[in-house]
């Protein structure tokens, strides 16, 4: 009990010791307090913004949401890329093919014990600013430009009513949910497998092809144009945006592929025998034995990945790139001064993503779960 | 008897085993069983050796064959007539090699560092040399004589003639390897005792180190070296604001302690609930249970996971950069943007060397924890 005490009483003189110093370093400094930047102009430029924002007009609140989606984008397609390498490479280090395996195994290697901010650094500053300039642009097949600016591709820009297009793919993954329930529903009455996967795809891709075509596929493309100075049209993607999505896929990859590894080698041997012994081919035991299984090993970990992941994609700041720490953390903290607001607001934006991925991943593992009867 | 004896033939001398199939033996049933078994195989092992073949000869032209050995200037590195393309450009590493290990630090001064690395080689062979003598001792001069040698050394005390050093001249190799072992020196005892928090019966003992290490690990590390380098001159007065590196080294001990727990909470489950129960009915007080009969098992359990810590520790500490901290990292890229060594492979020479390094560092680290990983196997058996 004194112990407790004792711990309560010391948190608190400190905590208190701090809001002491910090009320006076600021009443020094003559910075203000509280959330009252919010709705102040920000007044500086962000270099890729997928919601409206402008230097002169938006606000400062406008800039962190332009900061905070730009870290989920790259996080989300950072997830996808290193999901996908690491279970391959995963697989391939446990492959018979002595080569293959040996291959996947210095990849891994090599990449863990490399830290990442250098990787970073290296895609960044070696290879992707080594490419050719402006002028010397390089037009890929199809229209895209190539230059140490970044990869500029054509805009595709629908003449048909979205609206239809959208219903049409809604009604397809509806389809392709209601052909998966009644599959099941015949696998449990009568045992006879119904391919699903190929008649899904089929309506989810199909359906709104159909329509699109149907309207007598109404599709213009923006051509990317090389001005004097810069580059115009098209979409634009950032060499920052790649180098950290590429760096980090890379890197998370190396790590899900051992999670992957350490998943299949979990389940045993006799597992594959058995599986060998009523006649799945090697790839159907994999697909349809050994993975089910393994990902109840794998779930947990893997989300601990996803999550390094996301808190790692904080280190666009080192090469520019405009996430959640470089712009709020960064030209915001400048600008106003209010570290602790800005900084804490920061923490706790990454403590709820880290939160609500993990309830995600936790409801995945249910999913998961053997079910016990 | 014997008419037996002439007529049936009974043979003494056991046959000569045949030799295995050729097919199944040696370097070609290796090559056969291993790269082409079966058709996919086949191709699976011409498409890996078509990637070798197109990677590994340019990599070892632009590294070995190509490379600029010697040189004091850009003009080494660039093209010319006797060398249209021109490799690694080593020359840049050499001219900078000094400046990637100190930093600033005065020229009269650097046997100090020097002898700073020595006493920490000293003590890290000491502590992981598993059959090295008295690692107790060893332990107190890691964690307690070290830390204050080395900031007599690295610092300085003009008491016994050693000039002071500003740490705004401290740089490079230094300054990584003092942030690691501070980070280490610091996160093991403190993780321990969050570690101990954590699993304590006391509410706001265990209210605490669970916020703490739960806050720590679910933000990124940089916004830990954020808060430390910003935040953590408001929460003190003005005259005690703390250096620069003394600020980085506090937020690295907090992302360090934070991860270390979670390391130390793994193997304090891995403790048999019976040794709680035998040291208790001995009369043990809890700090003797944890100290003599608890935390000596746990953490022999989970050595190979501190060591792994470590390795990420050590990777993070290229963090520090972030903050405005000279550290290994942060010398070759003032180097790289060095006008006077602006040439094109400059950069990626200056990236592979700092590569080079830190694997040799973490793929040591990881070969050491893989050693113990197998004794404490064997000694489980």
């Amino acid at each position: 009990m004194a112990i407790q005490i004792a711990l309560v009483v010391v948190i608190g003189a400190l905590a208190y010791g701090a809001a002491f110093n910090v009320a006076q370093n600021l009443a020094r400094a003559h910075i203000a307090s509280g959330f009252g930047f919010w709705n102040n102009t920000a007044g500086f430029d962000i270099s890729q913004t997928l919601i409206a924002y402008s230097a002169s007009t938006s606000t400062f609140g406008r800039a962190f949401w332009v900061g905070l989606l730009n870290t989920l984008l790259v996080a989300a397609i950072g997830i996808v890329l290193a999901t996908v390498l690491g279970v391959v490479i995963g697989i391939a280090r446990l492959s018979r093919n002595w080569l293959v395996a040996r291959l996947a195994g210095g990849y891994v290697e090599l990449i863990r014990n490399v830290p990442l901010l250098l990787q970073l650094l290296f895609w960044y500053n070696a290879v992707l600013k080594s490419l050719p300039l402006l002028r010397g642009s390089v037009a890929l097949p199809g229209g895209a430009i190539l230059n140490n600016r970044g990869l500029f591709l054509p805009r595709p820009a629908f003449g048909l009513d979205f609206s239809a297009f959208l219903t049409a793919l809604l009604a397809g993954i509806f389809g392709a949910l209601v052909l998966h329930n009644l599959a099941r529903r015949r696998r449990e009455r009568t045992g006879a497998e119904t391919p699903v996967i190929g008649p899904a795809l089929g309506l989810i891709i199909g359906l709104p092809l159909i329509v699109f075509v149907l309207a007598g596929s109404p599709v213009t493309f923006s051509m990317p144009q090389i001005g004097r100075f810069n580059v115009s049209g098209g979409i634009e993607i950032l060499p920052e945006f790649a180098a950290l999505v590429f760096a980090l896929s890379v890197y998370t990859a190396a790590f899900i592929a051992e999670v992957v590894r350490a998943g299949i080698l979990s389940v045993s041997g006799g597992q594959t025998e058995a599986a060998h012994a009523l006649g799945l081919r090697s790839g159907a035991t994999l697909r349809l034995v050994i993975f089910p299984q393994a990902m109840r090993v794998i779930i947990p970990p893997l989300t601990s990945q996803y999550l390094n992941l996301i808190k790692n994609s904080s280190l666009a700041v080192a090469i520019g790139y405009p996430d959640l720490v470089q712009v709020f953390a960064g030209s915001v903290l400048n600008i106003t001064g209010q570290a602790v607001e800005v900084i804490a607001l920061t923490m706790a934006v990454y403590l709820a993503i880290s939160l609500f991925t993990s309830l995600l991943m936790n409801l995945c593992a249910r999913s998961a779960a053997i079910a016990e009867r | 008897m014997s008419a037996i004896s002439d007529q049936v033939y009974v043979r003494v001398l056991p046959t000569e085993p045949l030799p295995p199939p050729a097919a199944d033996a040696g370097i070609i049933g290796w090559l056969r069983a291993n790269l082409f078994s079966v058709v996919g195989n086949v191709v699976l092992t011409l498409i890996c050796l078509a990637v070798i073949a197109l990677v590994v000869p340019p990599l070892v032209r632009f590294f070995v064959i190509d490379a600029v050995w010697s040189g004091s200037s850009r003009e080494a590195c660039l093209a010319s007539v006797e060398q249209p393309h021109p490799g690694a450009c080593w020359a840049f590493v050499r001219v900078w090699f000094s400046y990637f290990i100190y930093g600033f630090y005065p020229l009269g001064e650097r046997w100090r560092v020097d002898l700073f690395f020595l006493a920490l080689a000293f003590g890290v062979v000491w502590l992981c040399r598993l059959s090295a003598p008295r690692r107790g001792i060893g332990a107190i001069y890691f964690f307690v004589v070290l830390p204050m040698l080395s900031y007599v050394l690295l610092h300085g005390a003009p008491l016994i003639g050693l000039k002071i050093v500003p740490t705004s001249l401290w740089g490079g190799m230094l300054v990584t390897v003092v942030v690691a072992t501070i980070g280490i020196v610091v996160s093991l005892p403190l993780g321990i005792l969050l570690a101990l928090g954590r699993r304590s019966g006391l509410p706001v003992v265990k209210v605490a180190a669970v916020g703490f290490i739960e806050f720590v690990r679910g933000v990124p590390v940089i916004t830990v070296l954020f808060m430390a380098s910003v935040m953590l001159p408001l929460f003190v007065p003005e005259r005690l604001a703390p250096d620069k590196l003394v600020r980085a080294l506090i937020g690295v001990a907090l992302f360090a302690s934070a991860y270390m727990a979670e390391v130390v909470r793994g193997g304090l489950a891995a403790v048999p609930r019976g040794q709680y129960e035998a040291a208790s009915a001995l009369g043990l007080t809890w700090w003797r249970l944890m100290a003599l009969v608890i935390l000596p098992q746990a953490l022999r359990v989970t050595l190979p996971n501190i060591v792994n810590t470590f390795i990420g520790l050590f990777k993070d500490t290229t963090l520090v950069f972030v903050v405005g901290i000279f550290d290994f990292l942060r010398t070759i890229e003032v180097a790289r943007a060095d006008p006077s060594w602006a040439a094109p492979n400059v950069a990626v020479t200056g990236y592979v060397f700092a590569a080079l390094f830190y694997f040799a560092c973490c793929y040591g680290m990881s070969r050491y924890a893989r050693t113990v990983e197998t004794r404490l196997a064997r000694g489980r058996r």
